[in-house]
């Protein structure tokens, strides 16, 4: 008893000095923040706390943050949507009759984006989207901070067809098909 | 006419006092919480938050008043106002400078244990009348340690009585500095009566007063229900405990008598083992350093510092020392305390024959 009391009370004399050496460290904030910094790790004093919107960490450029697609090299393949675990991409796609032109890495586009639809809401940052890109046009960016007051404002449209040209496509190949028929029954 | 004035503007200043206190501490509080543990504490309301606290309290002031419907309505409205009102009370007896005391007692400090513990009837009224398992297992809880306490701190208390022979708090403060009306001895050898300073305080009259002061100042942690003793409120397993049912003005008058606890704790403890208002500076030769810094002002000055000091100690405390399980509260007040409050207050006794006299 008289044992354990003794070390109850040495052991709480080492917390509350610990403690309060912290207290006193606090008049300093960490000024390294950047933790590709070689000496970032040896700097464990001080207040941690980064004042989020006045000051922001460095982070890589491609790091696991919001999506963001490349319309122009994209082929509309739905890869993506469908390795994606919690489905929110949503692509509707349009057929062409002829190819519609090559992306950067010479890819053959056959297919228009009608409607390109990301939810950040919904989206769980696995990157497995970036992964099966075929044209690698789907990637990872560096903003995280895209917070605001509707949820429908985390949807994020990548298509760039206006309705009239869907509707014009469509028809194109409405049309292209209807020939085809028509030339199959001669 | 001019009595009744002034038995209005007294407690009018005392509860502003506590208000500002409160607000003040709280603020305290968050900011040591935080540098403690390496953060910043409340940063957005003001300059370096500053009137946080304040937009708290507007808060807290707007809400609406809520009653659950399986509460017992009475109780639960009375809750508040008992808990708040028993703390109110004993600061009447606390002195905050020479002949500066709200009322001048002669039993003083039995006055403020008598009043103390009817905080204990607050707490188990609050949890008995939210009609809510976590708010009855905190009050059960805080009506077991409280009780338990309660002997520790009656204990160190008389010991150190047995040493001034007084429970006039306004005569225990003064023959602790050199407007003392008897003989005062540093560890019971040297005549200090002169000197003052913190020589002449009554933690130093006696070497086992040292350890009379420990025990008081851990009990009375018990007492006001703070961490490392905070398990009849202990957030993480009962919610608020007591009061977890209390919202708006209910609430906020809840948490004014936790604080306000604290720092008449804090005071108590002042008054009767550190000089209450007496100077820490004691006379050296030439330098009347003790008789410079006694006064009215100096000693609300010094009641004030040293109180805010213990108080922060407090808040030092809490912001390191995990929660006592139950039963490991028990074990330190009755096997642990008690003997030794005993035994403090058994060589008070031989102390007060044997070398005072």
């Amino acid at each position: 008893m008289i044992k354990t009391t003794i070390q109850g009370f040495t052991t709480a004399v080492k917390g509350l000095l610990l403690t309060v050496r912290h207290l006193f460290r606090a008049r300093k904030a960490r000024t390294s923040l950047d933790i590709r910094d070689t000496h970032y790790f040896d700097k464990q004093q001080g207040v941690t706390t980064v004042q989020f919107p006045k000051q922001s960490m460095p982070i890589p450029e491609v790091a696991r943050y919001q999506l963001d697609v490349e319309i122009e090299d994209c082929i509309v393949c739905d890869l993506c949507a469908k390795a994606c675990p919690v489905d929110c991409i949503a692509i509707e796609a349009v057929k062409s009759p002829e190819a519609i032109g090559k992306t950067s890495d010479g890819s053959v586009k056959r297919l228009y984006a009608a409607q390109f639809d990301i939810d950040m809401a919904k989206c769980m940052y696995c990157g497995l989207c970036t992964v099966v890109c075929p044209t690698e046009c789907i990637t990872m960016t560096d903003q995280y901070d895209r917070s605001s007051t509707k949820l429908t404002d985390l949807i994020y449209g990548f298509a760039e067809m206006s309705d009239q040209e869907i509707a014009q496509r469509k028809e194109e190949w409405t049309k292209f098909q209807a020939d085809k028929e028509a030339a199959k029954k001669k | 006419m001019i009595d009744l004035l002034i038995h209005i503007i007294i407690p009018l200043a005392i509860f502003s006092f506590i208000a500002l206190f409160t607000l003040f501490a709280v603020y305290a509080e968050r900011k040591i919480a935080g540098f403690v543990q390496d953060r910043l504490g409340p940063m957005e309301t003001g300059k370096y938050g500053l009137l946080q606290t304040i937009a708290d309290i507007l808060k807290l002031l707007q809400k609406e008043f809520i009653t659950p419907g399986a509460a017992d309505k009475v109780l639960f409205a009375l809750a508040p106002v008992i808990i708040f009102s028993a703390v109110f009370i004993g600061f009447s007896v606390m002195p905050w400078a020479p002949g500066f005391i709200p009322a001048d007692t002669t039993t003083g400090l039995f006055f403020i244990m008598a009043v103390v513990s009817i905080d204990a009837i607050g707490i188990l009224m609050a949890g008995w009348g939210s009609n809510n398992k976590y708010s009855l297992l905190g009050a059960i809880r805080a009506i077991a340690q409280m009780v338990s306490y309660e002997i520790p701190v009656g204990l160190s208390l008389i010991a150190a009585v047995m040493i001034t022979q007084t429970l006039n708090l306004n005569d225990i403060a003064f023959n602790q500095g050199i407007l003392a009306t008897e003989q005062i001895y540093f560890f019971g050898l040297w005549n200090v009566t002169k000197v003052g300073g913190f020589f002449a305080w009554n933690i130093l009259q006696a070497p086992h007063l040292i350890v009379v002061y420990l025990i008081f100042f851990i009990a009375s942690l018990a007492e006001c229900n703070r961490a490392p003793f905070d398990i009849p409120e202990a957030e993480s397993e009962l919610i608020g405990g007591f009061h977890t049912e209390y919202g708006g003005i209910r609430f906020a008058f809840v948490f004014l008598a936790e604080y306000a606890m604290m720092f008449l704790v804090a005071m108590l403890g002042v008054v009767i083992f550190l000089g209450g208002w007496n100077t820490p500076l004691p006379n050296i030769g030439a330098l009347k350093l003790a008789e410079w810094t006694t006064g009215l002002y100096w000693g609300i000055f010094w009641t004030l510092t040293k109180s805010l000091f213990i108080v922060g100690v407090q808040m030092w405390i809490r912001w390191t020392l995990p929660r006592f399980r139950a039963d490991q509260l028990m074990n330190l007040c009755w096997k642990v305390m008690i003997p030794i409050a005993f035994l403090c207050m058994a060589i008070s006794g031989i102390w007060r024959i044997l070398v005072m006299v």
